[in-house]
C-alpha cells in the first residue's frame, strides 16, 4: 500500500515496538491487504489505538485466530488489521457460578482445556476451533457447531460483553450472572456482528457440566425423505439429543445423533434411539474413534464453494433435494454437511466452479429463490472472489436491513470497521 | 394536535369502542403492576391488529406524541407506566394464537395472547412453552418479551430471549420490520431480535411473535426439603451444582415465607428455617438416578424433612406454595415492597447475612423468597404503609439489598426489568459509557424517542436527529434530557 495515512512508528507508540508491523500477503481479507497488523495487549491499548485511527481515518479489521478471514465480502478498504492475538487472558472461572469471564483473543480449545479442569465447558463446538478460533471471532461470525442442538449458539450462552468501538469508546453490557435483564443486550448485538460495529475486549459466558459420558448413534440412509423423517423423528422425541448431524456425500448418508447422560442413564437413550431410527435403515452404536467431530470438514480446494443454507428443519428432505438436483444440472459434485435437527446445512460444491463461476452463480441463484422464499437464506460461506462478486456473499437481507444500517450508523458513525464485508453493504 | 383532534384521528382508525379518553376511565390504567408510580395518559388505545398499531403509531410519530405499549400490565418496574400527554397503546385485544408448527417446534402468537395459553394449546401434541414467570396466567406474550421475562424453569430451559426465534415488530416511526429468522436459524444480519427482546419496550412495538416450544419431558420429579437455615439450603444448593446436575427447578423460601404461605393456602409446609422445591426433569433413568443423588446431597446437608411429590396433585400443591409466596405476604404484613436482585450463587451466604443485618438496622422484617439455582433474589420488604415514612424507608432498605448484590458482582436485576423504578440505579452498574452506547442502539430505532420514553436510562440522550416538523421533545422542554 503507497497512501499510508500512519506511521509504523505512531501505532508502535501505542502498542508496543513488537507489537505493530507492515502488513504481509499472509494478511489480506479477501485480496484486500492492509497496510498494518497491530496487537494492542489491553482494552486501554485497543482502545488508544482506535482513537489513534479514527483520528486518522483507517479502515480497520478485527482478527481472532484468522480461522474465516474468507467469511464475508471483500472489504471496502482497509489500512489496519487489529489482531487479539496478546489479549488471550482468561480473566476468572468460577465453578460455583458456572461462569468464565476471557479476553476476546483466547482460543477456545485453550479456554475449555481450563474448563475442563472443573468438568466445565462452554457449549460451543465450532470446527474451526481445532485450528485455533479465538472467543472474539466466534462471536463476531456467530460460529456453532454440532452441539447447538442442546445448548444453542452464541447468543444463548453469552452473558456480558465489553466492547470498544471505532472512536475508542470502551463500553460494557450485561454482567456475570446467567440471569440478568439490566440495560440493553448488547452481547446479542454482537453476537455474528462480523466486527463491523466495534471490537469486542471481552465476553462472559454461562457454562454447563461436561457430560459424564456420550455416545452416538448413526443410522444409514437410503433417500432424503427418509433423513428428513428420521431427523423429525428425533428432533419431536424426549431423549434430549444433544446434536443430530446430517453427512450426505457420496456413498456416506448417514444421520449421527449425539447422546450424552449420566452413566445410569445412557442406555436407555441409545436403546431409545436406536429404536426410534430403525425404520430408516441400518442403524449402529458408533464406537468412541468412529465419532470424532461430525460435520468438521478437510481441507478446502481452490475450485470448491462452500454455501450455508439456514432453512425450516422441517425441510431437510427439501433442502436435500433442492441441493443434489441444483447440483445434477451444474455437473458439480455436492456434499453435504449439517446441524440436520436444527435447520442449519452446509453444502460443499466441487468442480466447475472456479473463477469464471457462471455455474456457481447460478447453483447459488437457484438455491437463494427457493429458500428466501420459504423463509430461509443461502450464505455464500467460502467461494472464489469471482463468484462472491456475481452473486453477493449475504443473499436478499428483508425488510430489516435498512434498520441494520442505522445500527451501524450510530456504532461507527464513520464506517471505518469492517466496511463492506456484511450484510447490506453494511 | 389539539385533543379533540386526536381523540377523531385514533377513532377513525380503531372505531370508538378502541379508544379510551374519559377521565374517570383512563385512571383505571394510570399504573402497571407496580402501584406506586401513577401517571394518568392522554389516551388509551386498544388496537386489534398489526395494522392499526402501525397507523397509530404512525400518528404519534407524524404529531412528536410519545406513546408506551402495555400488554396485561403485571409488570413490577413501571415499565409499561404512561407518558403525561401520551398515548397508552393496549394489546390485551390482539390474542390469537395464530399458527402452530410442531414439525419446526414453533408457535405463531399475537402480543396480547397469554403466556401459559401456548402451552394449552401445544400440551396434546407433547410440546410446551418453557419460559414461565409466576404471572404466566395473566401476563401476556409481548409484555413476556418486552421484559425477557424469566420464571422457575428458566435455570434449565433459559428466558424468553431464548424462546423467541421471530417478531413483526412496528418501529417507532410506523414502519414495520421483520426480526429473527422466525422457523429458520441463522439469519444473515445483525441479531436485532435479541436486542429487542427485553428492551421494555422502548425500541418498538411486537406485533407478532414467534416462539419456540420445546417436547415434554418424559418424566418429572420434584421433591421439597426443608433445612434448619438458608445456609444449610444454599449448602444443598450448591452440591447439586457442584454435580453437574442441572434441575429443571431450585426454589429457595425462608422462614418468614413459609408463614406467609402457610396462611394464605395452606399447603402444609415443613416447620423451618428455609425449604426448597427441586424439580428434575428429562428422561427417565436419567432424572431417577440424578433424583437419588438430589436426596442423598439434600440429607448431606442436614435435611430436617424431604417429601417426594408422588403424583402431578401433590407436585402442584409444592408448586403453589412457591408461586403464592408474593401476594401470600398481605397475611402477614400491610404492605410490603417486592425486590428483584441477581447474585453469583456462591455469594448466597454472605448476602443472606447482609438482608438479615439490614432487616435489622432498618427494623423492617424481609421475607426472602428466591430462584436459588440461578442465585436470583426476591427479597420482600414487609413494611405499613400508614404509618408515615414507612414506604420510603422500605423503598431504600430494598435499594441497599440491591446494591449489596451489586457488591457481590451481580444485577440491578434478574427478570422484573429496570423501568421506571430502577433507573436512578443504573450508574451503580454501569458507566455512562456504557449507557451512552446503549442508547445508540435507542438512536437506531426510536430517533425521536418517542417510543416508552423515559424508561431504563436516568439520563435519556436525544439523538442530534430532529427531520420533518418535528417540534422539541417534551422531555428535553423539561430539561430532563440533553442531546448526544
Amino acid at each position: 500500500m503507497d497512501t499510508k495515512k500512519v506511521s509504523i512508528e505512531e501505532l508502535q507508540e501505542v502498542v508496543g515496538e513488537d507489537n505493530a508491523r507492515e502488513a504481509g500477503a499472509e494478511d489480506a481479507v479477501e485480496g484486500v491487504e492492509p497496510s498494518f497488523v497491530v496487537e494492542p495487549g489491553s482494552v486501554e491499548e485497543l482502545s488508544a489505538l482506535m482513537k489513534l485511527a479514527a483520528r486518522e481515518e483507517l479502515a480497520v479489521a478485527p482478527r481472532g485466530g484468522g480461522t474465516k478471514t474468507h467469511l464475508g465480502e471483500p472489504p471496502r478498504e482497509l489500512d489496519l488489521v487489529v489482531s487479539m492475538a496478546r489479549m488471550d487472558e482468561i480473566i476468572e472461572h468460577v465453578p460455583g457460578d458456572q461462569i468464565a469471564r476471557v479476553q476476546a483473543g483466547v482460543k477456545l480449545r485453550d479456554l475449555q482445556e481450563k474448563l475442563s479442569e472443573a468438568n466445565q465447558m462452554l457449549g460451543l463446538d465450532p470446527p474451526e476451533a481445532a485450528a485455533g478460533a479465538t472467543i472474539g471471532g466466534i462471536i463476531a461470525a456467530n460460529s456453532s457447531g454440532p452441539l447447538r442442538l442442546r445448548y444453542g449458539t452464541v447468543r444463548d450462552l453469552i452473558i456480558g460483553i465489553t466492547v470498544v468501538l471505532s472512536d475508542g469508546t470502551v463500553a460494557k453490557a450485561g454482567g456475570k450472572v446467567v440471569k440478568n435483564v439490566a440495560g440493553y443486550d448488547l452481547g446479542k448485538l454482537f453476537s455474528g456482528s462480523m466486527g463491523t460495529l466495534g471490537i469486542i475486549a471481552d465476553a462472559n459466558f454461562r457454562l454447563h457440566p461436561i457430560p459424564e459420558v456420550a455416545r452416538t448413534v448413526a443410522v444409514n440412509l437410503e433417500s432424503p425423505q427418509a433423513a428428513g423423517e428420521a431427523s423429525q423423528t428425533i428432533l419431536h422425541s424426549k431423549i434430549m439429543p444433544s446434536a443430530c448431524e446430517l453427512r450426505w456425500s457420496g456413498e456416506n448418508k448417514q444421520l449421527t445423533v449425539l447422546l450424552e447422560s449420566i452413566p445410569g442413564g445412557i442406555e436407555a437413550k441409545l436403546e431409545a434411539a436406536s429404536f426410534l431410527l430403525k425404520s430408516f435403515g441400518d442403524v449402529q452404536v458408533l464406537e468412541e474413534e468412529e465419532t470424532d467431530a461430525p460435520g468438521a470438514l478437510s481441507e478446502f480446494g481452490e475450485d470448491e464453494v462452500e454455501v450455508k443454507i439456514g432453512a425450516p428443519p422441517a425441510e431437510l428432505a427439501g433442502v436435500l433435494e433442492s441441493v443434489l438436483g441444483a447440483a445434477e444440472r451444474g455437473g458439480v459434485e455436492a456434499s453435504v454437511t449439517g446441524h440436520a435437527a436444527t435447520g442449519v446445512t452446509f453444502v460443499r460444491f466441487t468442480g466447475g466452479t472456479d473463477a469464471e463461476a457462471d455455474a456457481g452463480a447460478e447453483l447459488v441463484e437457484e438455491l437463494r429463490e427457493i429458500w428466501s422464499r420459504r423463509g430461509g437464506s443461502v450464505v455464500l460461506q467460502r467461494s472464489p472472489l469471482g463468484l462472491k462478486r456475481k452473486v453477493g456473499v449475504w443473499g436478499p437481507g428483508g425488510d430489516s436491513v435498512g434498520l441494520m444500517r442505522r445500527v451501524k450508523d450510530k456504532f461507527d458513525a464513520r464506517g471505518v470497521l469492517n466496511p463492506g464485508r456484511f450484510v447490506g453493504g453494511i | 394536535m389539539e385533543r379533540e383532534r386526536l381523540v377523531d384521528t385514533m377513532e377513525s382508525i380503531l372505531g370508538p369502542e378502541g379508544v379510551i379518553h374519559e377521565h374517570e376511565q383512563l385512571r383505571t390504567y394510570e399504573c402497571d403492576g407496580l402501584m406506586n408510580y401513577r401517571v394518568i395518559p392522554e389516551l388509551v388505545v386498544l388496537p386489534e391488529s398489526g395494522d392499526q398499531v402501525q397507523q397509530v403509531v404512525k400518528v404519534c410519530y407524524d404529531e412528536g406524541i410519545p406513546f408506551v405499549a402495555r400488554g396485561s400490565g403485571t409488570g413490577l418496574s413501571g415499565g409499561a407506566l404512561p407518558v403525561k400527554s401520551g398515548v397508552l397503546i393496549v394489546m390485551s385485544r390482539m390474542k390469537h394464537i395464530l399458527e402452530v408448527d410442531v414439525p419446526n417446534q414453533r408457535v405463531v402468537v399475537e402480543p396480547g395472547v397469554i403466556n401459559v395459553w401456548v402451552s394449552q394449546e401445544v400440551a396434546d401434541e407433547g410440546y410446551f412453552y418453557a419460559p414461565d414467570p409466576a404471572s404466566q396466567i395473566v401476563s401476556s406474550i409481548g409484555g413476556n418479551m418486552a421484559e425477557n421475562s424469566g420464571g422457575v424453569h428458566c435455570l434449565k430451559y433459559g428466558f424468553t430471549t431464548n424462546h423467541v426465534m421471530g417478531a413483526e415488530v412496528v418501529l417507532p416511526d410506523g414502519s414495520v420490520a421483520h426480526l429473527g429468522g422466525g422457523r429458520a436459524p441463522d439469519a444473515p444480519g445483525y441479531d436485532l431480535l435479541g436486542a429487542f427482546v427485553g428492551s421494555e419496550g422502548t425500541l418498538g412495538i411486537a406485533t407478532r411473535i414467534t416462539l419456540r416450544i420445546v417436547p415434554t419431558p418424559e418424566s418429572v420429579r420434584t421433591l421439597l426439603a426443608a433445612f434448619d437455615d438458608t445456609e444449610g439450603a444454599g449448602g444443598a444448593v450448591s452440591g447439586i451444582i457442584g454435580e453437574g446436575i442441572v434441575p429443571a427447578a431450585v426454589e429457595m423460601m425462608d422462614a418468614l415465607t413459609i408463614e406467609a404461605v402457610e396462611a394464605a393456602v395452606h399447603p402444609n409446609l415443613p416447620d423451618a428455617g428455609a425449604v426448597l422445591v427441586i424439580e428434575l426433569d428429562g428422561p427417565e433413568a436419567e432424572v431417577e438416578e440424578q433424583f437419588g443423588r438430589v436426596k442423598e446431597i439434600c440429607q448431606e446437608n442436614e435435611a430436617t424433612e424431604i417429601r417426594v411429590a408422588e403424583d402431578d396433585v401433590e407436585r402442584a400443591l409444592f408448586w403453589k406454595a412457591r408461586k403464592a409466596a408474593f401476594g401470600a405476604m398481605g397475611r402477614i404484613s400491610n404492605d410490603y415492597y417486592v425486590q428483584d436482585g441477581v447474585i453469583p450463587r456462591t455469594a448466597l451466604a454472605e448476602v443472606m447475612k447482609k438482608i438479615s443485618d439490614l432487616s435489622d438496622e432498618y427494623g423492617f422484617r424481609v421475607a426472602n423468597v428466591f430462584h436459588a439455582g440461578d442465585g436470583n433474589l426476591h427479597p420482600l420488604v414487609l413494611y405499613n404503609g400508614n404509618n408515615p415514612g414507612e414506604a420510603e424507608k422500605a423503598e431504600e432498605l430494598a435499594g441497599e439489598i440491591v446494591f449489596a448484590c451489586l457488591e457481590h458482582g451481580g444485577s440491578l436485576t434478574g427478570e422484573h426489568g429496570i423501568g421506571e423504578d430502577k433507573k436512578k440505579y443504573m450508574p451503580k452498574m454501569f458507566t455512562e459509557d456504557d449507557m451512552n452506547v446503549m442508547q445508540l442502539l435507542r438512536c437506531a430505532f426510536d430517533p425521536h424517542q418517542i417510543c416508552n420514553p423515559g424508561k431504563i436510562f436516568p439520563t435519556p440522550r436525544l439523538c442530534g436527529e430532529r427531520p420533518g416538523p418535528f417540534h422539541m421533545h417534551p422531555i428535553q422542554k423539561a430539561g430532563l434530557a440533553e442531546n448526544f
